[in-house]
């Protein structure tokens, strides 16, 4: 068994061991952390070949707010409302994702159609305020500890389904970096015209990863939703939620398997730790710091926290190897 | 026709004239410096707060307080390029667009920290206008006009002036500019000062008709990039029509259902349209 392996198991069994020993607080973080490296993730299997989208918003407000309004007034089991809720941000994905695709919208110009998106979700939901809640957010209908209705008050169970969806994350973006259309989405991501003309299906390649990123979100928020039992436009959908995500990723690191979620529990500890320390006197200090340090790491490291990291390793191991040359 | 709709109408005319001023900024940055500044709403914020803070809070007078935001924009506007802009011009473009949007981040929670999230109002009411029986805001003719007017003077400088013909040469081709002589770096500032002006003028237009807090500029931010990429980035005549169309929508759409729906439909009608044009309505 390999170093990476062996280490790899140990990081498991000590993720699988935390709830018992940790206190509810903390625990409350690990959640949070894991269900939003998984969401990282998702929008890292788009963002490292480039397809950078700010639409990521829109795919976990729908997939949040599905599930919970179904639940609440159609006494949909979650089981079948989150289902739904991935199938419309698939189907919401394919609309933008397939004309902008087809007409080459690209760049700068791709990356504006999908913050309006996120913005057409959330003034949607805001505007919706008869059924949603509006801006004051709407609390999904409690009915305690049930599977069917997939509400936990104890917090162990949500702390499972994290490191299950966050694993699940992991591994799909293992399967893509693995696989054979990584090439064929790194070949488009360098220049479309020339992936088109060795043969590559260009529209479908890159639909097929933006299905994959959308409905993984739209889980995420699902579980998002599940999870805190209230939800509200401007924290699940929009654009500030788009951005944090890209924010996130880039500076953890985009083009690392492990780069989102050393996003998620840099961000997340930042600002608790902030929080934490200063009070709530300081509203904004968090934010203000995250701001300056992601200008810093787009600045001086674009590969992020983690790429740059193994940037050095490598380094080091060159220069190690050079002399017996 | 009816009456409100009629106003609802004019209204629209009236808010396209801040937005065509917010758009030619934003559009003259990225023609020139090929560079999306994410957080250009959010340097109009900051403006609002140096006129609130020296009118209302100092007692300066209005005028010197507009003066001053504008000045210091056009200030802050320099210090955005030199830190931000500067150090990543040879980035990727999304990179680019990320750094911006890490200021938009910083902007937003820098001002909460100072200021809190409490909205403020510069308190100058302006009388109502009314025209037989039409009520129209003056604050807001005002800033139509001002608006206009500040988009004639951009115009003439670009085309009168040495320098603003320089900038219009470095937009149509920024290696050539440099073998005539043209200093690029100094071009870049002079945009990035005009950019920060134009926000601050804007500001002072903003204050008379709406609180200042920390995230007025998501009100508008996303609406001024719709409005730029409708007309074409780069292209100013394109910004300052589409910024007329697009202010329409929401007035119109608001007459007839509520604001969100209207902003909806603007954004939908944008989404639309770059598919149908996706250099922008009036790409050749």
């Amino acid at each position: 068994m390999s170093i990476s392996r062996i280490s790899m198991l140990v990081g498991l069994a000590i993720l699988i061991a935390l709830p018992v020993v940790v206190p509810p607080y903390f625990l409350h973080l690990l959640i949070q952390i894991l269900l939003w490296a998984f969401i990282y993730t998702a929008w890292a299997l788009m963002g490292r070949f480039g397809f950078v989208s700010f639409g990521h918003g829109a795919f976990m407000g729908v997939g949040a707010y599905v599930p919970a309004l179904l639940w609440s007034y159609y006494d949909v089991t979650p089981w079948i409302g989150i289902p739904i809720g991935i199938a419309l941000s698939i189907l919401l994905a394919v609309i933008i994702g397939y004309p902008c695709f087809r007409l080459r919208v690209v760049g700068h110009y791709f990356a504006l159609v999908t913050l309006a998106l996120s913005q057409v979700v959330l003034l949607s939901l805001t505007a919706a305020r008869d059924i949603t809640g509006g801006s004051l957010g709407f609390t999904p209908r409690a009915v305690g500890h049930s599977w069917y209705a997939l509400q936990f008050p104890d917090k162990a169970y949500f702390y499972a389904i994290s490191v299950v969806l966050w694993l699940i994350g992991l591994y799909v973006w293992r399967r893509i970096d693995l696989g054979i259309n990584r090439e064929a989405l790194e070949a488009i991501s360098e220049d479309e015209d020339a992936a088109a003309a060795v043969g590559i299906n260009v529209l479908r390649e890159k639909l097929r990863v933006t299905i994959i990123s959308a409905a993984l979100t739209a889980l995420g928020g699902a579980i998002y939703g599940q999870y805190f039992m209230y939800l509200n436009p401007e924290t699940v959908s929009g654009i500030a939620v788009s951005l944090q995500i890209v924010f996130a990723v880039i500076a953890g690191g985009v083009y690392s398997l492990l780069g989102p979620t050393v996003g998620s529990l840099l961000t997340l500890s930042l600002t608790e730790g902030l929080r934490v320390w200063f009070g709530t006197n300081f509203i904004g200090a968090a934010n203000t710091i995250y701001g300056i340090l992601l200008i810093l790491c787009i600045i001086f490291m674009p590969q992020g926290i983690v790429g740059a990291l193994q940037g050095l390793r490598l380094r080091r191991s060159q220069t190690k190897v050079a002399p017996a040359e | 026709m009816d009456i409100y709709l009629l106003e609802a109408i004019i209204n629209g005319i009236l808010l396209g004239g801040v937005l065509a001023l917010l758009a030619l900024g934003l559009n003259l940055i990225f023609g020139v410096i090929d560079v999306v500044w994410i957080a250009y709403a959010d340097i109009v914020m900051c403006g609002m707060y140096v006129i609130y803070f020296l009118y209302a809070q100092y007692g300066v007078p209005l005028p010197i307080a507009c003066l001053v935001a504008i000045v210091a924009m056009a200030a802050f506007g320099i210090l955005v390029h030199l830190l931000i802009i500067a150090p990543v011009l040879n980035s990727p473009p999304i990179n680019q667009l990320l750094a911006t949007g890490g200021l938009l981040f910083f902007l937003q929670s820098f001002a909460t920290l100072l200021f809190g999230t409490d909205f403020r109002n510069i308190g100058v009411r302006l009388p109502i206008l009314e025209i037989a029986t039409l009520y129209i805001s003056f604050s807001r003719l005002i800033a139509f006009v001002i608006g206009l007017i500040g988009a004639v003077a951009l115009y003439l400088f670009l085309k009168r002036t040495y320098i603003g013909t320089a900038i219009r040469a470095i937009a149509q081709d920024r290696e050539i500019v440099g073998l005539m002589g043209v200093d690029q770096r100094r071009i870049y500032l002079v945009t990035s000062a005009i950019g920060g002006a134009l926000a601050g003028l804007a500001a002072c237009l903003l204050a008379l008709q709406y609180d200042v807090h920390p995230f007025i500029g998501n009100t508008f931010g996303p609406v001024i990039f719709m409005i730029c990429v409708l007309g074409g980035l780069g292209n100013m005549i394109g910004g300052f029509i589409a910024s007329f169309i697009i202010s329409q929508i929401i007035a119109i759409g608001g007459y007839y259902s509520n604001i969100e729906l209207s902003y909806v439909l603007a954004f939908t009608f944008f989404i639309v349209l770059m598919f149908l044009r996706p250099r922008g309505i009036f790409a050749r």
